[in-house]
């Protein structure tokens, strides 16, 4: 395989699928922490129509009006959320689910009635993402990797998940004490008039706007895998909260590498003419990863439990 | 009681006497129901400046939610809360909560060390990270509750008592003016309970205002100097030569304080009848 076709039909497919883990995987950490693991899942319905109103409003399919719209659409739902438990006094989860599921019911009708259906949204691009149709035709040699005005003739949805990753790590690095500290302690974070709503808020936000970014790319399937397996697997590798943010980070983007790589090559390598699903592939190898670390990881892993129990 | 609804539920509570406005931490009129069910009714307090209060109780009178209630942890149908006079939002930097301890997920990625330091980001503020001295004061606010031997241990490694020792040095770090703990003393081994007493003791020796709910009737006489007894309200309080009777007992407990416990009671402290 020469230089110039791996640079331009497979690298932007690798650079968003590994771009698009990380964001969601660098996040996921404090959903898992803050036991709202399934987050990724119901935000990503929650942001339809949020998505559908940006487009109608601005009748573009840009990426600024889709965030802003998501974002918004994030922050109404966890204002309703807070409003069904009260009214209806009824626990979080119930909440959640009533109003995650009214929500993306909304999305779909404004789709149908206003004629914004035919903006590309069908079933089998939510599942599975189109990670391979990114393609990057201006590139011809590894020298193009250092020429900005050839890297800004990346695909649209790379530089917009570079912009996303940027935010997200900015994010994480400003606030990072206050996630600890309401991931930890949310109560104790209300004592020290560090709201813990507030700062709940903000992360479920940026959820919304790296699963938008991630959900176009890569499909619903990565996104939900993405949000929970870099973040369990390290958890299981380390006791410290930094530590583990770095591992997930690195776990995230070497499955977005790996799985690719697997998807586009590895059929030929048994011998068959084809590739298969990429974001698929970069679950399964996430989800892989995971169980490794389940069984070898040096504390938690199940052999280190075996051993200490015998010990 | 008869049974009432919404709006007259409402109208009655929240009626308590006005605050006091030198007290360190007044509570008056609070009033806080879980799903229509009270269980604080117009619970007022004012803690006396530089003293050791107790809030005893039987199980479900509401000392947890008296505490989480008048900080603004929970929701609370009405009463108002004053820090030397002023609205507790304004007052944040003077009060320092020790919550229980299994009100956290002690399996949390963190060292010993970060949760003391937790009690210093207030002071440090937003888009600051810990610094070397903040790190140094959480150590030693981690010794002086005998535990800087542990700050680089993960806190699910850590015994019930050292994790509440944690707790307790986190508070200290705070600096604050009034101490609020919500059961300390509970299900602790004897030298955790000794490091609480050091402290309570030096916190007393510093002019600090604390309040602490406790279970446990026979040491109340011995470690503290004020008693507030709560049981869906306030019944009785003040200082415990006074209050601490076995008339409020009964009061506060009914029939389940057994006649022989109030008999070891009465040893215990001299108690008046």
């Amino acid at each position: 395989m020469s230089a110039d076709i791996f640079l331009q039909f497979d690298f932007p497919s690798i650079l968003l699928g590994s771009l698009a883990a990380l964001c969601c995987g660098l996040l996921g950490n404090f959903l898992v922490l803050r036991r709202q693991s399934l987050m990724g899942d119901a935000i990503s319905h929650v942001v339809l129509p949020g998505i559908v109103l940006g487009f109608l409003i601005t009748g573009t399919v840009d990426s600024l009006p889709m965030m802003l719209g998501a974002g918004f659409a994030a922050l109404v739902s966890v204002g309703l959320i807070e409003l069904v438990r009260r009214l209806g006094k009824v626990e979080p989860g119930a909440a959640m689910g009533v109003v995650f599921t009214s929500m993306f019911a909304a999305g779909v009708l404004l789709l149908e009635q206003t004629g914004a259906a035919g903006v590309h949204l069908d079933v089998e691009h939510a599942l599975y993402g189109n990670l391979e149709s990114a393609i990057w035709l201006e590139a011809s040699g590894w020298g193009d990797l250092l020429r900005p005005e050839i890297l800004a003739a990346l695909p649209v949805s790379v530089l917009r998940l570079v912009v996303v990753n940027m935010a997200v790590i900015a994010f994480i690095l400003a606030f990072y004490k206050e996630l600890k500290l309401v991931s930890f302690d949310p109560l104790f974070a209300d004592t020290l008039g560090i709201s813990s709503r507030f700062v709940g808020t903000l992360l479920i936000v940026m959820v919304a706007v790296a699963a938008v970014a991630a959900f176009d790319a890569v499909g619903s399937i990565l996104v939900i895998a993405m949000f929970i397996c870099p973040a369990a697997t390290a958890r299981l590798l380390t006791d410290r909260l930094s530590t583990q943010l770095i591992l997930s980070g690195i776990v995230a983007f070497s499955s977005g590498i790996v799985g690719y790589v697997f998807a586009a090559f590895g059929p030929a390598w048994i011998g068959y003419d084809m590739s298969v699903s990429a974001a698929g592939m970069i679950a399964v190898v996430a989800g892989i990863i995971q169980v490794v670390a389940m069984i070898f990881a040096p504390r938690y892993g199940v052999i280190a439990r075996r051993r200490l129990q015998r010990a | 009681m008869a049974k009432k609804t919404g709006g007259s539920f409402l109208k009655e509570a929240g009626r308590g006497p006005a605050l006091d406005a030198k007290s360190p931490f007044a509570v008056s009129g609070l009033t806080v129901a879980y799903d229509r069910k009270p269980v604080l009714w117009n619970a007022g307090f004012a803690a006396p400046e530089g003293e050791l209060t107790a809030i005893v109780g039987p199980n479900g009178a509401g000392k947890s939610t008296f505490l989480k209630a008048s900080l603004g942890l929970i929701p609370k149908l009405s009463g108002e809360v004053a820090v030397f006079g002023r609205p507790i939002d304004e007052a944040r930097g003077d009060i320092a909560y020790v919550p229980q301890r299994s009100s956290v997920d002690w399996d949390f990625p963190a060292t010993a060390l970060d949760v003391v330091t937790m009690g210093l980001y207030r002071r440090i503020g937003w888009l600051r990270w810990p610094g070397r001295r903040d790190k140094e004061r959480a150590r030693e606010m981690l010794a002086l509750v005998g535990m800087e031997a542990f700050a680089d241990r993960q806190i699910g490694q850590l015994s019930g008592g050292q994790q509440q020792r944690v707790f307790l040095a986190r508070a200290l770090a705070q600096d604050a003016k009034v101490y609020l703990m919500d059961e300390p003393f509970a299900g602790v081994d004897a030298a955790t309970e000794r490091a609480i007493v050091d402290v309570l003791k030096k916190l007393l020796a510093e002019g600090k205002t604390v309040l602490v709910v406790h279970h446990d009737l026979e040491t109340v006489p011995v470690y503290f100097s004020h008693v507030l007894f709560l049981n869906g309200g306030t019944v009785a309080s003040g200082p415990v030569t006074e209050t601490f009777t076995a008339e409020n007992l009964q009061k506060t407990y009914g029939g389940r304080l057994a006649a022989t416990q109030l008999a070891a009671l009465h040893e215990a402290a001299g108690m008046k009848t």
